[in-house]
């Protein structure tokens, strides 16, 4: 097992319990990064995020400095949109971030917004995170009086306001283009893109840059110590640290930030620093490697790094970082009407295929859990699959406006794939599968395990 | 049932003056009414309609897609028990059934004195500390039948009033922008590059 010894970045200061005030954070070298990048040109700071290969940390992982060189020449104003709205189950990152070291977040914020020439920016965070909006409000009502945020920034010509907005409850409103729909005032349905790609048109239709809370925090350490340096941790194109959140059947379920592209899923479940082994002594039976919405890995997965192209090779995703872990005494079809339920209600309902797939899902399930379900319930299960996102294929086909609908798809092919035996057991019979399931995640039980069997 | 109080007009005029485009406003606004009432009244929203410029019914097209805003009464104290995939790998689901029993309510179902609503939320980000629970969106982490007892027996005592405020307040810090040192609401009609974009050639 290798353990890395980088040092941590964004979580550096999670020790010191007084952190999230301006003080302490003054005190641990906050603000430096905003110095250093105003003496630089913005063109400059760009440069310095590109070199780090930061990619971004709220899902798709698509690096922040090309996502920033997407605006349009020109046409100003410009915004930064925060994406605080952490709700994908088994994701706990951002939350931390904000409650425990607001200010690195409002530093990430201002170097943003000067590096893309930003004119203001929104904080949008979860509305159910009460202490991580007075947190973030508090640090902005002392960055203001400080002279860090607002007009003339430190006395440069740099002036921008970062308004703390706040959400109201809607995991859809996660979605990029559905946040600017809300911070537009309006209910949370996603746009389509193209046109609405945000970089190009999005929040009041102007140039948007919409970035999570987790990757503007890298910021000021990137800009303070270089992004060479950044770029020196991690493998491939996953760079620097990054955080997990180890949850489910482990002895120690936490947040960890770890070396990006090299420490493995099995470090990262079994190292004693981290998840220390599956509790009890059980046996692993399968974990999601990055959040609801990604295919599930299995024991012949725990040697995968945790590396973005590798983990998409294998036919899942790093996702939001939520590493959800199950043992052998896991009910895999409560496991996966669970996840299924959580898709159906939270779907906006603007694409036939999503809303009325997720709910046919959940009503199979819902009766096969209650012993009411048919052996044919477990192939028409996929089907539906099917009709949301053909083949189930990686990466997934989109039949519908944003990726909540095929997400939906994928705890019901994992399990079924694995697990057909639950089902079956469930639907008193032998349930035969016709449907073409593509995605290489999507597999079945272990060749050893099923001769043992035999 | 009840508009704004004039203090909350002055609030409410304060967050408006942040964004280029009132509506943006609406779901702070909504926040706001239901710190004041406990839930999002037919007056209020009419009240919000007048403020943002918009009609009543797109200000309840706001409203009713998101799970934060009531807009009927709920209990003083809203009771939110997480059964999402890591809570309910450890208790989650188990916790929300002790907790329908020690209330004598259905998860959505609020107490006959007003006191509880229960829910059966969706993923809180708390994933790590499971099973866990928000109290009118306070954390409480890893949380045994026993701690839901004593916790529910505390609250109806009135005992954790400091800590946990009546449902409708969520953050008790507010934003405050000082006026000499506000940047101002970027325009989106107007089109001007950053002054500090405009001036990058003279840096070395
Ligand atoms: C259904 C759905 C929910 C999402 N939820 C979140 C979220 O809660 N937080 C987040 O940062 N990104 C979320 N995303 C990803 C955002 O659309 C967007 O890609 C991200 O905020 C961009 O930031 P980044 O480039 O810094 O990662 C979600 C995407 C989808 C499709
Ligand atoms: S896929 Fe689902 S959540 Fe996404 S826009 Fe369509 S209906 Fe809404
Ligand atoms: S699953 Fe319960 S807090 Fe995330």
């Amino acid at each position: 097992m290798t353990v890395s010894n980088a040092p941590a970045i964004i979580t550096a200061r999670f020790g010191d319990e007084a952190a999230y005030t301006l003080d302490r954070y003054e005190a641990t070298g906050g603000y430096e990064g905003l110095r250093t990048a105003l003496a630089k040109t913005p063109a400059q700071v760009v440069e310095e995020v590109k070199t780090a290969s930061l990619l971004g940390r709220g899902g798709a992982g698509f690096p922040a400095g090309v996502k920033w060189g997407f605006c349009p020449p020109g046409v100003f104003p410009r915004y930064l949109v925060v994406n605080g709205d952490e709700s994908e189950p088994g994701t706990y990152k951002d939350r931390l971030l904000m409650e425990r070291d607001p200010h690195q977040l409002i530093e990430g914020v201002l170097i943003a917004c000067y590096a893309v020439g930003c004119s203001q920016a929104f904080l949008y965070v979860r509305g159910e995170m009460a202490l991580a909006q007075e947190r973030i409000a508090q640090a902005l009502n002392d960055a203001y009086a400080k002279g860090y945020v607002g007009k003339n920034i430190l006395g440069s010509d740099f002036s921008v306001d970062i308004v703390l907005h706040w959400g109201a409850g809607a995991y859809i409103v996660g979605e990029e283009t559905a946040l600017i729909e809300s911070l537009e005032g309006n209910r949370g349905l996603p746009r389509l893109k193209p046109p609405f790609f945000p970089a190009a048109k999005g929040l009041y239709l102007q140039p948007t840059i919409v970035n999570n809370v987790e990757t503007l925090a890298n910021l000021p350490w990137i800009i303070t110590h270089g992004g060479a340096a950044f770029a020196a941790l991690g493998a491939e194109n996953s760079k620097g640290m990054r955080m997990f959140a180890v949850s489910g059947h482990v002895k120690k379920p936490g947040v960890y930030e770890v070396e990006f592209g090299v420490t493995t899923f099995r470090d990262l479940l079994y190292a004693p620093v981290y998840g220390g082994g599956i509790r009890g002594d059980h046996q692993l039976k399968a974990f999601i490697p990055g959040g609801a919405s990604a295919p599930w890995f299995y024991e012949e997965h725990l040697d995968l790094p945790l590396e973005a192209g590798a983990v998409s090779k294998a036919g899942s995703m790093l996702g939001s970082g939520a590493v959800v872990v199950m043992d052998e005494t896991t009910d895999m079809v409560r496991a996966c009407l669970r996840l299924v339920r959580f898709f159906a209600r939270e779907s906006c309902g603007k694409c036939t295929p999503c809303r009325e797939g997720t709910g046919w899902l959940e009503k199979i399930l819902e009766r096969i859990l209650h012993g009411e379900g048919r052996p044919e319930d477990v192939n028409l299960l996929l089907d539906v699959c099917d009709n949301i996102s053909v083949g189930m294929a990686w990466p997934p086909r989109q039949t519908t406006i944003c990726p909540l609908g095929q997400s939906a798809t994928t705890p019901v092919a994992s399990a079924i794939m694995r697990f057909k035996d639950e089902f079956e057991a469930y639907v008193g019979g032998p349930a035969e599968i016709t449907v073409k399931v593509l995605g290489p995640a999507f597999v079945g039980p272990r060749r050893e395990e099923a001769s043992a069997d035999a | 049932m009840a508009r704004l109080t004039p203090e909350n007009v002055t609030v409410a005029t304060e967050i408006l003056s942040r964004y280029p485009r009132p509506k943006s406003a609406l779901i702070p606004l909504l926040h706001l009414a239901q710190e004041q009432d406990g839930w999002v009244t037919d007056d209020a929203m009419e009240h919000l309609a007048e403020l943002v410029g918009v009609t009543p019914a797109e200000v309840v097209g706001t409203c009713s897609f998101y799970e934060m805003f009531k807009r009927e009464p709920v209990g003083r104290y809203l009771v939110n028990v997480c059964t999402n995939i890591s809570c309910q790998l450890l208790g989650g689901e188990e916790l929300l059934a002790h907790a329908e029993e020690v209330l004598g309510v259905k998860a959505g179902g609020t107490t006959p004195d007003g006191t509880f609503t229960l829910e059966d939320v969706e993923c809180i980000a708390a994933c790590t500390e499971a099973p866990c629970l928000q109290v009118n969106y306070r954390y409480f982490h890893k949380i045994t039948h026993d701690e839901l007892g004593t916790l529910v027996d505390d609250l109806r005592a009135g005992r954790r009033t400091e800590e946990i405020p009546p449902h409708g307040v969520v953050a008790r810090i507010r934003q405050h922008i000082p006026a000499d040192r506000a940047a101002g609401p970027a325009d989106p009609a107007v089109n001007v590059e950053p002054p500090w974009l405009a001036t990058e050639e003279k840096k070395p």
